[in-house]
């Protein structure tokens, strides 16, 4: 074994200018993630989730990324684009949210798999073909030689997120970064592809990075999860400690607003009150305090100086939360 | 796919006829008598109403509608006795002024139009796409802002404004060029292309602007779609990402829009060919609108309709074979 | 069996004397793409469905992409003209009334979209948007002014708003107002097309209190047209199932997610992922087969037979119909669970 893990980001922040100012995406995040393990982050629009998956990819544009992304020991950030690109696909790959936008509609699967191939292990376009082939038939896409020659577009919505696994999977990859992979599909069907990944994860040892604003996903698939709000991380824990005993007001208030198929009848959703915070003009200090209910029983000062960074509160779990001895 | 060319080709065939009825009605309503335009000055009433006889004048006007398709797929023969005239197939008829058949009169005048239209397009498409795809992948810069700004100037200059000037400063001032004239290619390559290079330039500066201004609004666009993201995420060089993952999709509509320009084209460029007097379609279009010389208006009008009409099929077919998901199933 | 046969089915039931809205046989097919010479064969997006929604109570309708919930929810309210069956309010039989007949009415039923912002025109001030509705109505501009501040006020947004323009608010904010605009002229029934689908976890709780207040305040009942089960759980009363553009099992909310009859939405409430990691681990699971296909090209017989696990011959060639079982819930299946 290598002594690195996977991966290994430590103060990744991300900023934009934009017409009306530098948009602060991503304000210096920590993370790990093993192999064969499964790092769930959990987040509104706008709590920065996808952009930070952008930007250990080097995928993000015309923004300036600070900080440290090691993918098994190799830094990602500042490293020049040609070197970055012999690791993207094939050592760390994406799935994106809508296969059917993020698959191009002029190309058979099969091209588009094998072409990725190609790239990076050579060989003749038959090889690399028979290759797509192979991967379209481990996801579970049945005829899979026939399906090869089809386009996106004649795909179901279900088939197309498999052929986008598939597209990850064709050079074997230490990690797949999925990107709400589950999102614009039916429920019986997401079902199906986190089954999908899940098996995947345990053939193949990969360490995923699942991103999602939704909570039952990250349940189901996560082994440690990290919560974002407005572009920092509030709390970060085993997902079991997180859902059974969440330390931060506002995964406590997510959870709480949150209703279930497993609710008692009757029991009122608690909502947290206002919206998520402009990326523009952010709040100061802690980006929650406004909706916070602690922050308002209390009206701590801690809340509104600086940002309150994570700390251990636990073993292994640790929270945003300056308030922590009093919500605790 | 065989069902849908037979269909787009009988729908073409319809199309054809209907500007042809159009454009017969038309001159049928215009007060002018073709005969007596036929026969000349100086032409007495008797000899006025045999032209009439024998150019089938007399006949009620479908009939003389029906001969005229007839003609142009089976020939036909003009005028009675021993002023009966064999008019071989494709017939448009003879050019009331010049007493040439109508065909033979296009067909001289269509490699002038030609090799305009196609020099012309080569070179807007080359100045414009190529100045659209630098000015989107170099976006908010310099040479952006520089290319852009040059393409509204152009695109407001008038045609016949550029030709005066390119004219007074290459040929009269300079003296670096001849006054054009046209050449066949066959015959001298290099006076070919001296001789067309200033109706190009004037022909292409214009569309180039508008090419430019297009093709950048459509790379940018394309370069934004979640699918040029994957290519990046599939780890391929950024040449690859760019030529074939952003730029075929991008220049889709650009193509679509250089097969209506070209079809209209070739079917003659009106003030290019008679601000530099070449004998082009439109040139002969212009000159046969001043003499009312309906037999060559008519021709060239079926003649431009069918460059435009056929120009859209293939459009059409480019694009299905281009885009896999506007193929009919 | 036919479809004749299944209407006639449903037609047997009665229709509740305290019905606000009883919906029969209700049918949608869209036309097909015309080619040259022929049409392509038209699309049943909905067909032969029938419930009924009694005052002041929320009926939720589920199911997933394609199954005909929104068609559904279009037709009750009018926006689209059903091509069979009918939609009564109050009794009276709304769609095949002339739009100026149905002009009185139209203020007792309403609409509410997902897009907040996709149905609130950009160029009119909250003001202007939640009036215009009081105005159609004749309303005197002094009434129009405070039912307005009363309005706003009820669905938690502040009198300062009532300057701004759409474009202001946040997407919890821009659902207020387009409830506020559906509520403004009192009506009795407001048909909810996944108004919190495209709103963030934290703000669609805040959404969902606020339709349960006005409920209990108002007394105005709901169809709460949604995919999310776990959503419609929590607001609804009664729940139906629906899939490929039929009703495949409807009842009590309570039967329905505990006791599930129809194997469809035994599958679709085992597919929805709880957010309790040791609960997921758990779980006995369903997993289905395949996409939901296409109501362009429905399989035969039980149109769920090619997904379902206990589908036998029979429901390739019979299509069920929606009886009641030995469960308190109608289910539309051969073999329910019992």
């Amino acid at each position: 074994m290598t002594p690195h893990p996977l991966l290994e980001v430590r103060d990744l922040a991300v900023e934009f200018p934009t017409a009306e100012g530098t948009v602060r995406a991503v304000k210096g995040i920590d993370f790990t993630v093993e192999r064969g393990r499964t790092l769930g982050i959990v987040g509104e629009s706008g709590s920065g989730k996808s952009v930070t998956s952008l930007a250990v990819m080097g995928l993000h544009r015309g923004a300036t990324v600070t900080g440290s992304a090691k993918l098994d020991g190799t830094e990602l950030i500042g490293t020049p684009d040609d070197r970055l690109r012999a690791l993207r696909g094939r050592k760390m790959a994406m799935v994106f949210q809508d296969a059917l936008t993020a698959l191009h509609p002029y190309f058979t699967v099969g091209d588009q798999i094998a072409e990725a191939y190609r790239q990076h292990f050579g060989g003749t376009r038959k090889a690399a073909l028979a290759r797509a082939v192979d991967v379209l038939g481990d996801v579970g896409i049945p005829e899979p030689a026939r399906r090869a020659r089809e386009h996106p577009h004649q795909f179901s919505g279900g088939m197309r997120q498999r052929a986008m696994i598939a597209l990850a999977l064709s050079c074997d990859p230490d990690l797949i970064i999925a990107d709400e992979p589950t999102t614009a599909l039916d429920v019986t069907v997401q079902a199906q592809v986190l089954e999908l990944l899940m098996r995947l994860q345990q053939e193949r040892g990969l360490g995923i990075v699942m991103i999602t604003h939704d909570l039952g996903v990250i349940a189901r698939v996560a082994d440690e999860v990290l919560v974002m709000y407005g572009g920092s991380a509030v709390e970060q824990a085993p997902a079991e400690k997180l859902f059974t005993a969440p330390r931060h007001p506002y995964t406590r208030g997510l959870l709480d607003s949150l209703p279930r198929l497993d609710d008692e009848d009757g029991a009122e959703l608690r909502a947290i009150p206002g919206s998520p915070p402009s990326l523009l003009a952010p709040p100061a200090g802690c980006a929650f305090h406004p909706r916070c209910p602690a922050y308002a029983a209390t009206s701590d000062g801690r809340c509104t100086g600086d940002r309150p960074p994570l700390r251990t509160v636990a073993d292994g779990h640790r929270s945003a939360c300056v308030l922590d001895e009093v919500t605790a | 796919m065989i069902g849908y060319l037979l269909r787009r080709l009988a729908a073409m065939a319809a199309t054809l006829l209907i500007v042809c009825a159009l454009t017969f009605a038309v001159f049928y309503l215009l007060p002018s008598d073709p005969a007596a335009q036929f026969c000349g000055k100086d032409c007495s009433t008797e000899r006025i109403e045999l032209v009439r006889q024998q150019l089938g004048l007399a006949d009620p006007l479908i009939v003389q509608f029906w001969h005229y398709v007839r003609g142009i797929f089976a020939g036909q023969t003009l005028g009675t006795g021993q002023y009966a005239v064999q008019c071989g197939f494709p017939c448009f008829g003879y050019s009331f002024q010049s007493a040439q058949p109508v065909w033979a009169l296009m067909m001289d005048r269509l490699p002038t139009s030609i090799s305009l239209a196609l020099g012309a397009a080569t070179l807007w498409l080359l100045l414009g796409v190529g100045a659209g795809v630098i000015s989107a992948l170099r976006r908010g810069t310099w040479i952006d802002r520089t290319l852009m700004i040059g393409t509204i100037g152009i695109a407001a200059l008038p045609v016949y404004f550029t030709a005066m000037i390119l004219l007074y400063l290459v040929v009269t001032v300079a003296g670096i060029l001849p006054y054009p004239r046209y050449i066949a290619f066959g015959e001298n390559p290099v006076g070919w292309i001296t001789n067309l290079i200033l109706p190009w330039i004037t022909l292409a500066l214009l569309n180039a602007a508008i090419y430019a201004r297009m093709t950048r609004n459509s790379v940018i666009e394309t370069m934004a779609e979640p699918y040029v993201r994957t290519a990046r995420a599939k780890g391929l060089p950024e040449r690859r990402v760019v030529g074939k993952h952003g730029l075929r999709p991008a220049l889709t509509p650009v193509a679509t829009m250089l097969g209506m320009d070209l079809g209209g084209l070739l079917a003659g460029a009106l003030i290019t060919e008679s601000l530099f007097s070449l004998p082009g379609i439109g040139k002969l279009f212009a000159d046969s609108l001043n003499k009312s010389d309906q037999p060559v208006i008519m021709g060239v009008t079926l003649l431009a309709s069918f460059f435009i009409v056929t120009s859209n099929l293939v459009v059409d077919l480019v694009y299905a074979w281009i885009d896999p998901r506007a193929r009919l199933s | 069996m036919t479809t004749e046969t299944l209407h006639a089915a449903d037609r047997a039931q009665p229709a509740l004397s305290d019905a606000l809205l009883s919906v029969r046989d209700l049918g949608m097919t869209f036309p097909g793409a015309r080619g040259v010479l022929r049409r392509m064969p038209g699309v049943r997006a909905v067909d032969g469905v029938s419930f009924d929604v009694r005052p002041g109570e929320t009926l939720g309708l589920v199911g997933e992409s394609g199954c005909g919930k929104s068609t559904t929810g279009r037709m009750l309210v009018r926006l689209l003209d059903p091509t069979a069956g009918t939609v009564a309010f109050r009794g009276q039989d709304i769609t095949r009334t002339s739009q100026g007949r149905l002009r009185p009415l139209r203020s007792k039923f309403q609409m509410i979209f997902q897009d907040p912002f996709a149905s609130l025109n950009p160029r009119q001030t909250v003001q202007q948007i939640i009036a215009a509705p009081l105005r159609a109505q004749g309303a005197s501009s002094g009434e129009i002014a405070r039912e307005v501040r009363d309005l706003v006020q009820l669905v938690g947004l502040a009198p300062e708003h009532l300057e701004r323009y759409p474009h202001q608010f946040s997407g919890g904010q821009a659902q207020r107002i387009g409830i506020a605009r559906a509520l403004a002229t009192r009506p009795e029934l407001v048909v909810a097309d996944e108004p919190v689908s495209a709103l963030d976890v934290s703000i669609q709780a805040q959404i969902v209190g606020l339709m349960e207040r006005l409920q209990r305040e108002l007394g105005v009942a709901y169809v709460f047209i949604a995919h999310d089960l776990a959503v419609v759980k929590h607001i609804s009363h009664r729940v139906a199932v629906m899939y490929l553009g039929r009703i495949v099992e409807i009842g009590d909310k309570d039967d329905v997610y505990q006791r599930p009859a129809h194997p469809y939405t035994k599958a679709l409430l085992s597919a929805v992922p709880l957010p309790d990691p040791a609960a997921e681990r758990a779980r006995e699971r369903i997993v289905l087969l395949g996409d939901p296909p296409s109501p362009a090209n429905p399989p035969s017989g039980c149109t769920f037979h090619p997904r379902c696990p206990k589908a036998q011959a029979r429901c390739r060639e019979e299509a069920p119909l929606l009886t009641l079982t030995t469960r308190a819930q109608q289910v539309a299946c051969h073999y329910p669970e019992t």
